[in-house]
């Protein structure tokens, strides 16, 4: 009997619709039906009036007649559209909090050699940034180590979630490698070019002297597991260990690089140690190189188109067209904003991707099904289609227009509480006096 | 004798007449776009015509003088040129950081026309920009205001003339930390370390500015009397916050926290200074109504926080906060990313309060305009003011809009159909192609920029 009571208490529990005035918002799980709504689903055209069913974690089912499951909660989406949600391919969303205040940065370990570091261990799932993030309409971010020649291991996490562990989206992970660079660092290095080029070679010869031992620590690995024995345990070695996977090929290796001529070194580094699991990240002059990126299959996630040109004499608008370009040129690309607090400016980063020549289709497919694709995860993730999971939203018009409104996000299936900080303060200080009946002393002389 | 007395007169007055004229002027005629004038409603299917870079009629079915160029804007949107209220760009220096008042120094001096930004700019549809002295110091440098004359590479002929003179405060973490910690800017911690200080500092210099105008108009009336009077020590520290008392010279204070703006504005009334913007000012909502009470503007970012702790109780609602509040706003860039997007900026306003179109427009336009003192010349397309002119192939508050072409004083300095390669003035011999690494001696030098609010946006 007791059983049942708490079960019966704790289903009224979940039925619970809106939080009322002054409870704490919660995003909650249940059946949902989306209807009257335009449904951009990605893969399969628009449905210009159907139902979206979303039960537990899961997209049920979309479509032009589909039937309302009964006790649905039912949102009534007419004159509005809805998207899967977006993804980021590069943050340090969860990692970062204030750039100035150090103690709240845990993206940039000390040392040029941490394959073994974590990014998912050091997220914070009750970052003031995430809500600020998720009411934009993304609600899937790789948030990624920096610093060194191997920062560590980068995450695709959920913006839902109370642990790093309910974050974390369709388990991705992939090992993150800054390549290193043979470009000048900037006006006052006054090295010439012979000096550059041996700096590069050395820099070049430490990334291979690493990858060899890595090499060897497989293979040693390999040769223990086929006989082991206790006598002889192979010597652990962190670093060595979590590159195991990568060197052979299990999990993804996330290549940071920016330059002309980093990239076309990093071609040939990859087509020389013959990886295949390989993307890369940042990609700034990729249009300068994309036939041959595309010729070498290896998929890009690129930004932030809001940039500067890197040269001087590149014309204005080249950050905004390099997406697009890469696009033109066969490239597979997702987009990245690489940012921590701002994170939300990735739907306007893709409308510049799509104003200065991806077009408007490329640039959401960038946002949506292609890093779901490119992170291998496109069964769960990156387009309206049942079986999916529920990651999507509501907005009374294009998401790339600022001025369309966000109106309802979902994420993991959980209806997000559309507020945050910044949203609040919106509420209490648009009229701040109303209420008050003692007038207001405005900027009382000091004497 | 006389004749030459006469020439020499003539060559003279020839000479401050040009003085303050533009270096070049342009007439043009734009058919038939659809002109959103920001102060008077947006006008469909309307020409501008400008002669002598001034809108000289605005109307429909206007004929274009002999010689005049006509632009067929057929489809198209013509802004008023857009106005960043706070900018870096075109300065070879930023922060005079030695002192935590150097009220002496002035960017006229910095102006560097050869810098890229100022194209890149032009590209997103700016035409004037406040390039201001860096946040360093409690009262900083003297700003320059500039048009975006692309090409011109004297100083002189990007100065918006007869633009009022502008000064830099500020206040909170940039001047505590550079002068009140240890080892900062010369070894010794000094004045302010706290924003108790700062206002400590601001009383004691404009006291000071006191006593040396009060010693200089005692001078003055006493010189009348008697030729032989001794003038009191010249100092251009103290004669510039003379100025600033005066009311000739326009306060533009880096600001972020509620406290710290209502502070300055206790200071200003205290010495009887009655204008003055807030840059910044990221929690200016939070004091929306003392703001209108005293008539100061507010110049704020669309969305930039949590990038010092200052400014980690944000809300991209800001400049809508304070619009509804009956305080001028504008948005800015402090950034030559972001200043080629300041119309992008200005939709966000749309997303985060849900401004009006004129409304959003007005924050880069008319806005800046009243907050630099310009609002006469420029900010709006009225006939008579300067033709500062961007036009869009769509709307500028949409993100699908591409900025087509940028006139200022009516000459075209930026066409995208007409964008050559390589735009730069002065190309360095010795730098080399392809190694990816061409950033300037300036750009990188504003990389190094220690206290520039853009330093702390870690990417």
């Amino acid at each position: 009997m007791n059983l049942l009571l708490t079960l019966a208490f704790a289903l009224l529990l979940q039925m619970q619709p809106q939080s009322r005035d002054g409870d704490v918002p919660k995003g909650y799980q249940g059946t949902f039906a989306i209807t009257n709504a335009r449904i951009e689903t990605v893969t399969n055209g628009v449905i210009e009036n159907g139902t979206l069913v979303i039960r537990g974690d899961r997209i049920e089912a979309v479509g032009a007649d589909v039937a309302i499951p009964s006790g649905a909660e039912v949102i009534d989406a007419a004159g509005m559209t809805v998207f899967p949600g977006l993804i980021d391919s590069g943050t340090q969303l969860g990692l970062a909090e204030i750039g100035a205040v150090h103690e709240t940065n845990d993206f940039r370990e000390v040392g040029d050699l941490n394959p073994e570091l974590e990014a998912l261990s050091a997220v914070n799932p009750n970052s003031v940034l995430i809500p600020v993030t998720r009411v934009s309409g993304v609600t899937t971010v790789v948030t990624e180590p920096s610093g060194g020649l191997f920062p560590g291991v980068a995450a695709l996490i959920n913006l839902v979630g109370y642990t790093p562990e309910q974050m974390h989206a369709g388990g991705v992970r992939m090992m993150t490698l800054q390549f290193p660079a043979a470009s000048r660092r900037g006006f006052f290095d006054r090295r010439s070019d012979e000096d550059l080029k041996k700096a590069a070679e050395k820099a070049l010869k430490k990334l291979n002297d690493v990858w060899d031992r890595a090499v060897l620590y497989a293979r040693i690995d390999s040769a223990y597991h086929a006989a082991p024995n206790p006598d002889h345990k192979p010597e652990y070695v962190p670093e060595m260990h979590a590159l195991m996977p990568v060197v052979r090929g299990e999990m993804p290796l996330m290549i940071k690089v920016q330059r002309e001529k980093d990239i076309r070194a990093a071609l040939d580094w990859v087509k020389e140690r013959g990886l295949t699991n390989v993307v890369f990240s940042g990609v700034a002059e990729g249009w300068r190189v994309a036939d041959k990126i595309a010729e070498a299959g290896i998929p890009c996630l690129v930004g932030p188109v809001l940039s500067t040109p890197t040269r001087a004499y590149d014309r204005y608008d080249k950050a905004y067209a390099n997406a697009g370009l890469m696009r033109q040129a066969g490239v597979k690309v997702a987009l990245r904003s690489g940012e921590s607090e701002n994170v939300r400016n990735l739907p306007f980063h893709a409308g510049f991707a799509a104003a200065y020549g991806m077009g408007r289709e490329e640039a959401l497919r960038a946002v949506t099904i292609a890093p779901a694709e490119i992170f291998g995860i496109a069964d769960d993730y990156g387009s309206l289609e049942p079986g999916k999971k529920a990651n999507l939203f509501i907005a009374d018009g294009d998401p790339f227009e600022p001025e369309t409104q966000i109106r309802q996000v979902f994420i993991d299936g959980f209806k997000i509480p559309m507020t945050n900080r910044q949203i609040e303060l919106y509420k209490e200080f648009l009229h701040r006096d109303e209420g008050r009946l003692t007038p207001v002393k405005v900027v009382p002389p000091s004497n | 004798m006389k004749k030459q007395a006469f020439l020499a007169l003539t060559f003279a007055l020839t000479l401050t007449l040009t003085a303050a004229a533009q270096p070049k002027v342009g007439d043009v005629l734009i058919k038939n776009g659809t002109v959103l004038t920001v102060t008077h409603g947006t006008l469909e299917n309307t020409d501008v015509l400008v002669r002598d870079g001034k809108i000289a009629r605005i109307g429909q079915g206007l004929r274009a003088p002999d010689g005049v160029e006509v632009v067929d804007a057929t489809g198209m949107y013509v802004m008023p040129g857009i106005i960043d209220a706070h900018s870096h760009i075109a300065l070879s220096a930023v922060n005079e950081a030695t002192n935590p008042v150097t009220a002496e120094v002035t960017m006229e001096d910095v102006t560097n026309p050869y810098h890229i930004g100022i194209y890149r700019a032009l590209a997103g549809g700016v035409t004037t920009s406040h390039t201001m002295h860096g946040s360093a110091n409690v009262i900083g440098g003297q700003n320059e205001t500039i048009k975006h004359r692309w090409g011109f590479t004297n100083p002189d002929d990007l100065r918006f003339e007869g633009a009022p003179r502008t000064i830099k405060f500020a206040l909170g973490e940039n001047p505590t930390r550079v002068h009140g910690k240890r080892g900062s800017s010369g070894g010794k911690a000094k004045v302010p370390a706290t924003r108790m200080g700062v206002e400590a500092v601001l009383r004691k210099a404009f006291a000071d500015g006191e006593r040396y105008r009060e010693a200089w108009d005692r001078y003055e009336a006493e010189k009348k009397r008697n030729p032989r009077a001794v003038p009191p020590p010249y100092d251009l520290r103290l004669e510039t916050i003379a100025d600033i008392l005066r009311g000739d010279v326009l306060v533009h204070c880096h600001s972020y926290r509620a406290d710290e703006i209502l502070m300055l504005m206790r200071v200003l009334r205290d010495f009887g200074v009655e204008k003055v913007t807030f840059q910044h000012a990221n929690e200016a909502f939070k004091v929306a109504p003392e703001l209108a009470a005293f008539g100061a503007y507010a110049s704020v970012f669309s969305d930039w926080w949590s990038y010092k702790f200052e400014v980690y109780y944000s809300t991209a609602y800001n400049a809508a906060i304070l619009t509804r509040n009956g305080v001028v706003t504008s948005v800015n860039s402090d950034s030559g990313e972001l200043d080629r997007h300041l119309y992008h900026e200005a939709a966000k306003s749309q997303r985060y309060g849900g401004l009006t179109d004129d409304e959003a427009l007005a924050l880069i336009t008319i806005n800046p305009a009243l907050q630099l003192g310009i609002a006469d010349r420029t900010g709006s397309i009225e006939v008579g003011k300067d033709a500062d002119l961007a036009v869009f192939d769509g709307h500028p508050l949409s993100v699908y809009a591409v900025p087509q072409m940028t006139f200022v004083d009516g000459v075209r300095y930026f066409d995208r159909e007409r964008d050559p390669d390589d735009v730069r003035l002065f190309v360095d011999p010795e730098a080399s192609l392809d190694d990816g690494a061409t950033t300037t001696r300036d750009e990188h030098l504003h990389e190094l920029e220690a206290v520039g609010d853009w330093l702390f946006h870690l990417k």
